[in-house]
C-alpha cells in the first residue's frame, strides 16, 4: 500500500556522531504517528530531515512521497509537498510583528518579490480571530511574539502550519511549555488532524499526551527505531513499561516489530 | 485556507492602553529617536537663537551629515542582519582608487564612476563571502579587510592623492554635490533618496522581510527556508556599493581625492545607526531613526559652536546622548515586554 511518506534506510552522520541508523519510517495517509524517545534518541534530526533541513547521508536510503521516489530534498521541496512543522522551539522570531512570523519565508509578493503587507496583516487579522481565538485588543497582526505567552506562541506556530494546506503535520514537542489547559487544546487539535483527513507525526517526550491521540507509536532509541506499535497492540500500561526497559537496555525486548 | 478553531487564549476585553501600546511598539523607536532631536534642538534653539532661526546652519547640516548618514542608512541593514561592518571607511576609499587608475587610463568620468560603484560592491560582496561561507564573525573578517583595503589603496596609489577638477560642471558634480536651486544641496538629496531605497527594501520587498527574520532568529529564519547566506552576502554587497558611492560624494565636494579618504567616519555613522534605535543584537530597527539620529549627530559638533561652548565638548555630548538614549530604549522596551507578559 502507498504511504503519504516513505524513508528506506535512511541514516545521518554528523562528523563523527551517527546521529541516525538505517531508518526505516513511514506514515499512511490520515494516520497519526507518535514519535517517542528519549533525550538524544534522534527524533529532532528524524524530523529535520523530513521538512529539508537536514540533507540524509549520501550513501544509501531512499525517500518517497505519495509513492514517489525524491531526490534533492530542500525545505521549500517539503512545504511544496504539504509537509508542515511546528517545530520544538517554535520557529519564531520574536522581535517581529505576528504577521511576519506567520508568512515566514513565504511571504506574500509579486513576481518582483514586492510585499502586499496589507494582505498578510489582513490574512494575519482574519487567522487571529477566526483560527486562533484572539479576541483581545492588546493582540493584534502587529504585535511583537516577545510579548506573548507560550500558549500564544504555540497557537501562532500551529495556525502557520494550518495556514499553508499542510498534508503531513509535524508537531515537535507541542505541549513543552504550556498550561494544562493549553495542553488540551493542543491535543484537541491534535485529534482534529485526523478528523480534517490529514496525517500528522506527534512528537512528545510525556507519552500520556502521546497515546490517547495517536494511531501508531513509533519508539527511537539512540538513533535507530527500537520498535513500532499500532495502539490496539499494546496498552499504555505496557507501553510505559516497554519504553523503560528501552531506556535501560536499548532493546524493547518484545514482540513489536522494528 | 484552513477554518479550524483552536482558541488557544483566554478571551479579554479591549482598551484604549492596549492600542496605545500597539502603537508604541510599533514606532516606539521612531518616536524616541524623533524626543530626542526635538530636545536637542531646542537646546540649540534656546543656546543660539540667532543661528538657529536662519537658514544657513540648517544649509550646513544638509550638506555635512550626508557625508556619513548616506553610510549610516545601509549600515542600518547590516546591523539589523546580525552582523557588523566596520570596513566601509577602506571601501570608500579602494572605490575612489578604482575611480583614480580608470580616469587616469580612459579620462572618462563615467566609466572611473561606475569602476567606483563596481570596487565597491566587489568589497562588499567579498566581506559577505567571507563572513557566510568563511563562517567567520563578521566583525573580526571587516576588521581584516578594513586594513586589507586600506594597504591596497596606498599601494596603488603611492600614498597620493588626486585633483577631480575636472569634474566641476560636470552631471559627475553638479548632479551629485551641487547646489539644486542655488540652495539644497545635493547630496541631502541623495540621502533621502537613499534613504526611501533602503526603506523600500526592508519594509516592502521580501529580502528586507529576510534581512529582519535572519537578524531575529537565524535557526528560525533557516527551519522556516529563508536562503540565510544568500540574505546576509546580498546586505554586505549592498553595504559595499553605498560606501563607495559615499566615498565619491566625499571627494567631488572637495574635489580632491586623498588615500586617508574614509578615516574618521565610524564614530558618526555607528552612532546614528545605535541612537536611531537599531538593536545591537539585529532583528530590528529603522531607516527613518537612523537618518533623524545622523542629524543629531549632524548637528551636534556646529550646535556645541554655535551656543558658546569650545569644540572639546562635542565627544562628551556625543557619548551622553547616544548612552542615554540607548539606556532609555533599552528600558521603554523591557517595560513594554513585561506589561504583556503573563
Amino acid at each position: 500500500m502507498d504511504n503519504l511518506l516513505q524513508m528506506i534506510n535512511v541514516s545521518k552522520t554528523f562528523g563523527e556522531v551517527k546521529a541516525l541508523r538505517n531508518i526505516h519510517f513511514h506514515v499512511g495517509y490520515n494516520e497519526i504517528v507518535g514519535l517517542v524517545g528519549d533525550n538524544g534518541a534522534g527524533k529532532s534530526t528524524l524530523i529535520k530531515m523530513i521538512t529539508g533541513y537536514h540533507q540524509p547521508d549520501p550513501d544509501g536510503g531512499e525517500f518517497y512521497l505519495k509513492g514517489k521516489k525524491v531526490t534533492g530534498w530542500s525545505v521549500e521541496k517539503a512545504r511544496a509537498y504539504g509537509i508542515e512543522t511546528v517545530y520544538q522551539e517554535r520557529a519564531l522570531a520574536d522581535q517581529q510583528p505576528l504577521w511576519r512570523n506567520i508568512f515566514m519565508g513565504r511571504e506574500i509578493s509579486n513576481r518582483f518579490g514586492v510585499l502586499d503587507v496589507k494582505k498578510m496583516r489582513q490574512e494575519t487579522s482574519n487567522l487571529m480571530l477566526h483560527t486562533m481565538g484572539f479576541t483581545s485588543a492588546a493582540v493584534s497582526a502587529d504585535s511583537v511574539v516577545k510579548t506573548m505567552s507560550g500558549g500564544e506562541r504555540q497557537g501562532v506556530a500551529i495556525t502557520r502550519a494550518l495556514y499553508f494546506k499542510a498534508e503531513l503535520i509535524i508537531l515537535d514537542e507541542p505541549t513543552m511549555g504550556l498550561s494544562l489547559s493549553e495542553t488540551k487544546k493542543c491535543l484537541e487539535f491534535v485529534a482534529d488532524i485526523k478528523k480534517a483527513g490529514k496525517s500528522c507525526i506527534f512528537i512528545d517526550h510525556n507519552i500520556f499526551h502521546v497515546y490517547p491521540v495517536v494511531d501508531r507509536i513509533v519508539v527511537l532509541d539512540r538513533g535507530t527505531i527500537a520498535g513500532q506499535f499500532s495502539k490496539d497492540q499494546i496498552s499504555l500500561d505496557e507501553l510505559m513499561t516497554r519504553l523503560y526497559r528501552v531506556a535501560q537496555t536499548g532493546r524493547l525486548d518484545t514482540s513489536g516489530e522494528a | 485556507m484552513s477554518t479550524e478553531h483552536i482558541d488557544l487564549r483566554p478571551v479579554t476585553t479591549s482598551t484604549g492602553q492596549h492600542r496605545f501600546q500597539g502603537l508604541l511598539h510599533r514606532f516606539g523607536l521612531q518616536i524616541g529617536v524623533v524626543g530626542v532631536a526635538l530636545v536637542v534642538w531646542l537646546i540649540f534653539l534656546i543656546g543660539a537663537p540667532d543661528v538657529f532661526t536662519a537658514y544657513p546652519i540648517y544649509g550646513a547640516f544638509m550638506s555635512t551629515t550626508p557625508f556619513f548618514a548616506i553610510m549610516a542608512i545601509p549600515m542600518t541593514m547590516v546591523i539589523i542582519a546580525g552582523e557588523i561592518d566596520l570596513s566601509f571607511g577602506s571601501i570608500m576609499a579602494f572605490g575612489m582608487t578604482a575611480f583614480d587608475v580608470v580616469l587616469v587610463s580612459t579620462n572618462s568620468l563615467a566609466l572611473a564612476f561606475i569602476a567606483c560603484l563596481l570596487a565597491g560592491l566587489f568589497a562588499g560582496w567579498l566581506n559577505g563571502i567571507i563572513v557566510v561561507k568563511g563562517k567567520v564573525p563578521s566583525l573580526v573578517a571587516t576588521i581584516g579587510t578594513q586594513f586589507f583595503w586600506r594597504g591596497v589603496v596606498l599601494v596603488v596609489t603611492a600614498g597620493n592623492g588626486i585633483g577631480l577638477t575636472v569634474a566641476k560642471g560636470t552631471i559627475f558634480y553638479d548632479g551629485v554635490v551641487g547646489r539644486i536651486g542655488g540652495v539644497l544641496p545635493a547630496q541631502m538629496v541623495w540621502t533621502i533618496l537613499i534613504g526611501i531605497a533602503m526603506w523600500f527594501l526592508l519594509n516592502r520587498h521580501k529580502f528586507g522581510a529576510h534581512v529582519y527574520l535572519v537578524g531575529d532568529n537565524v535557526e528560525s529564519a533557516r527551519l522556516m527556508g529563508v536562503n540565510v547566506e544568500r540574505t546576509k552576502i546580498l546586505v554586505f554587497t549592498i553595504f559595499g556599493l553605498v560606501a563607495a558611492f559615499a566615498g565619491y560624494v566625499v571627494s567631488v565636494e572637495v574635489l580632491y581625492f586623498w588615500p586617508t579618504l574614509g578615516e574618521g567616519y565610524m564614530l558618526n555613522t555607528l552612532a546614528s545607526v545605535f541612537l536611531g534605535g537599531t538593536s545591537v543584537f539585529g532583528g530590528s530597527g529603522t531607516i527613518f531613526g537612523t537618518f533623524v539620529a545622523s542629524f543629531v549627530i549632524g548637528a551636534i559638533n556646529a550646535g556645541i559652536v554655535a551656543i558658546g561652548w569650545t569644540g572639546f565638548w562635542t565627544n562628551v555630548i556625543y557619548g551622553l546622548i547616544v548612552v542615554i538614549s540607548v539606556v532609555l530604549q533599552a528600558v521603554l522596551s523591557r517595560k513594554l515586554a513585561k506589561s504583556r507578559s503573563r
